[in-house]
């Protein structure tokens, strides 16, 4: 196995119990062979005590006393399995309690994000609410898994019916690549092996397709975006001078050589170095970590950005956005909340509510305005200082900002910049 | 030009990112140093963030006093290598001066007195943010954890009331009193931890490697003969060739049975366990939720 020429991918699921969520975890991690001994005893063990007929794969998952206890997940798990070509970090989300907070936190740096689909049921609400998000968070890839085939006698007809009732509803919303698989987490067809059950199903396994989809052009490699996370200054006699603006890629190319300009100053210079441990690189992109060294003295700090002479980004006070709410407290209109976008950290005045989202239906609601917990909805805000933003569409990380309470310092709410 | 980063490179930088988060969001930061590889990973991750400065935090050591000698040697040659700084804090002096009480019996160990020491230090050097090495893959209540994970002033975790963290964005807002514990090895497994000591050549404690040992069974796991563990009438020590996948406190630290000399013929191995790492720590077998509940109270 060459581990140095393996990618990771990411991706989200999100369903309930009853959809065969856990299942089909248990399953991929099962069958790709990335569940432990010394864990599996201890799920076989954990079931038998709590009378369970069968080895309850969500206990693999559900590490909290208090999951356990009501049979629940509670949070974002994070697992973690890989095969030869990829490594893979599942986000796995609850779909009742906390349900737009869990979803919207793991989709927020999914590649593919994982729709399940119980074959009896066909496209129901909670399909709905689940595609409906991975749409705004802009997930690149969407895989419709549509499960419990076993269940419908691995009915052709059965599947295109739910296929075509899916696209006929997705296609209200804003994504550009789905994929449909048939499958049986239960009983193991197509998720890691290929189904005998069903040959009239020509594509792929679910393992395959998260193994081989294109990633690639997940990231934004066109318009540079270099938000300063911290100036490095060694002050040392050997590196007297050094003045080392040091953070992660958010889009583009930086090349040594280009020319350069820094918000909010608006001083343009030109890339002298970019600079890591492992010695100086020609070229970086997205989502590496360094260190840009610029031609001239400049004045640079935490929170400023490093971008193209002739590709800025919208330098604004005020912006809309697409929230997301998570606190018991609703969004309190005309209130002040902290923020954070990219490095940059400010205060923000909530000025408007447009609208509130159905996340069922899409419905926009102009009449009840009140965002509370669980909440999407599309508002405008003005903030202390100017940002350097880009639509989400274009950019997930500058198009991106978390709200903050003031009060609590808790983070209540995402946005999406528009 | 090919815009993709391999998964070792990937988790290297979103790391990085963490760690100067961390310097530019905190006043006084430590990184919490077991002397596994994992804080080891940790300190090269750190002197990676801030080249060619030196690491902007001390290093903290929060030492039982039933070590492996062989932790003690190579922390002291690491700290002298990075001119990092380094703080111990000793569960010794705590239990000297009362604040705990030494665990009697076969099982005793002092792990769980860790927590108190640890704190005490956390609060001595007024630090408000302590970096530690947990990975989510290592144990159930680890995979619920935030990279930025907030304690409140008696140093709790609450782990049903969490903050979100989406995107790439951390949250490190605190009232006074409060601190945060930060994790920027979570999406690391051991694969990618031995896979990545590989790629960029780190040295290790000879611990890690396959040595002869002397070590007995007890519960199915083989443990590494100590004067500080008593052993009962039935158990019996032979020597072996073993090598440690964690290195902890020596009285709950097992030890495994492996002919793994080179970093190579450990991913072989790691790639192959069906068994894991912690699989050999008694600390985590006490009960079902034992990581939880040491971890709501404050442990690392």
């Amino acid at each position: 196995m060459d581990y140095k020429s393996s990618e990771l991918l990411r991706f989200t699921t999100a369903g309930s119990v009853d959809d065969g969520k856990s299942t089909l975890i248990g399953r991929i991690l099962y069958d790709s062979k990335s569940i432990f001994q010394d864990q599996m005893e201890a799920v076989e063990a954990s079931s038998l005590r709590r009378g369970e007929s069968e080895v309850n794969l969500a206990l693999l998952t559900d590490g909290l006393k208090s999951e356990r206890e009501q049979g629940i997940t509670i949070d974002v798990a994070y697992r973690y399995f890989s095969t030869p070509k990829r490594k893979f970090i599942i986000a796995d989300t609850p779909g009742h309690i906390q349900y737009t907070r869990n979803m919207v936190t793991g989709a927020s740096t999914a590649n593919v994000a994982l729709v399940l689909v119980d074959a009896r049921n066909g496209v129901v609400e909670q399909t709905k609410r689940h595609a409906i998000i991975a749409s705004l968070l802009k997930i690149p890839h969407l895989v419709v898994c549509i499960n419990k085939m076993d269940l419908v006698g691995y009915s052709e007809e059965t599947y295109e019916n739910i296929k075509e009732e899916f696209e006929r509803f997705a296609s209200k919303l804003e994504v550009n690549d789905v994929h449909f698989i048939p499958m049986s987490a239960l009983k193991g067809d197509n998720v890691v092996d290929r189904s005998i059950n069903m040959p009239w199903f020509g594509g792929s396994t679910l393992l395959y397709y998260l193994e081989n989809v294109h990633i690639g052009s997940d990231h934004n490699v066109i318009d540079c975006r270099f938000p300063v996370q911290t100036v490095i200054r060694p002050q040392t006699d050997e590196y007297h001078d050094y003045r080392g603006y040091a953070g992660r890629i958010a889009g583009g190319s930086f090349k040594k050589g280009d020319e350069v300009m820094i918000l909010p100053s608006g001083f343009t210079s030109k890339i002298f170095k970019i600079d890591t441990f492992d010695g100086e690189l020609e070229e970086a992109f997205p989502p590496m970590s360094v260190t840009l060294l610029l031609e001239d003295k400049i004045d640079i700090s935490r929170g400023d950005m490093i971008v193209r002479v002739n590709n800025k980004p919208e330098v604004t006070q005020d912006i809309e956005v697409m929230i997301c709410w998570f606190n018991e407290k609703p969004l309190q209109l005309r209130g002040k909340y902290a923020i954070m976008h990219t490095t940059q950290d400010v205060r923000c005045m909530i000025k408007e509510v447009k609208y509130k989202m159905n996340i069922n239906t899409l419905h926009r609601d102009l009449e009840d305005l009140e965002i509370k917990m669980n909440d999407i909805g599309r508002i405008s805000i003005r903030t202390t200082k100017p940002l350097f933003v880009d639509s989400y569409r274009k950019n997930r990380i500058t198009g991106s900002v978390i709200f903050i309470d003031e009060g609590t310092n808790e983070t209540v709410g995402a946005g999406m910049i528009i | 030009m090919n815009y993709q980063l391999n998964h070792l490179k990937e988790l290297e930088s979103e790391s990085i990112f963490i760690l100067r988060e961390v310097a530019a969001q905190f006043e006084n930061p430590v990184l919490m140093f077991s002397g596994g590889k994992d804080s080891i990973l940790m300190v090269y991750l750190a002197q990676k963030a801030f080249h060619p400065a030196k690491i902007p935090f001390p290093l903290l050591h929060v030492d039982t006093g039933h070590n492996f000698p062989e932790t003690i040697a190579f922390r002291d040659a690491l700290v002298e290598k990075t001119g990092a700084r380094l703080i111990v804090g000793s569960v010794q002096e705590a239990i000297e001066k009362g604040m705990v009480t030494e665990e009697k019996g076969f099982s005793a160990s002092r792990n769980g007195l860790q927590t108190v020491a640890l704190l005490e230090a956390l609060e001595k050097g007024k630090f408000d943010a302590a970096l530690g090495g947990a990975r989510r893959d290592e144990e159930k209540a680890r995979a619920k954890e935030r990279f930025f994970s907030h304690r409140d002033e008696f140093g709790q975790w609450d782990p049903k009331n969490q903050r979100p963290e989406l995107w790439n964005m951390f949250n490190g807002k605190k009232q006074y009193g409060e601190h945060f514990r930060v994790f920027p090895i979570s999406n690391w497994t051991e694969l990618d931890v031995w896979q990545y000591l590989a790629m960029e050549n780190v040295d290790l404690p000879s611990l890690y490697y396959a040595h002869e040992r002397e070590v007995f069974e007890r519960d199915g796991v083989l443990l590494a003969n100590s004067p500080y563990i008593q052993k009962k009438p039935t158990e019996v020590v032979k020597k072996m060739m073993v090598r440690c996948r964690t290195i902890g406190d020596v009285t709950c630290t097992g030890v495994w049975a492996s002919q793994a000399v080179t970093t190579e013929q450990i991913i072989e191995e790691v790639a192959t366990t069906r068994m894991t790492e912690r699989g050999g720590r008694t600390d985590d077998k006490r009960s079902e939720t034992s990581m939880e509940d040491r971890k709501k109270k404050g442990y690392f």
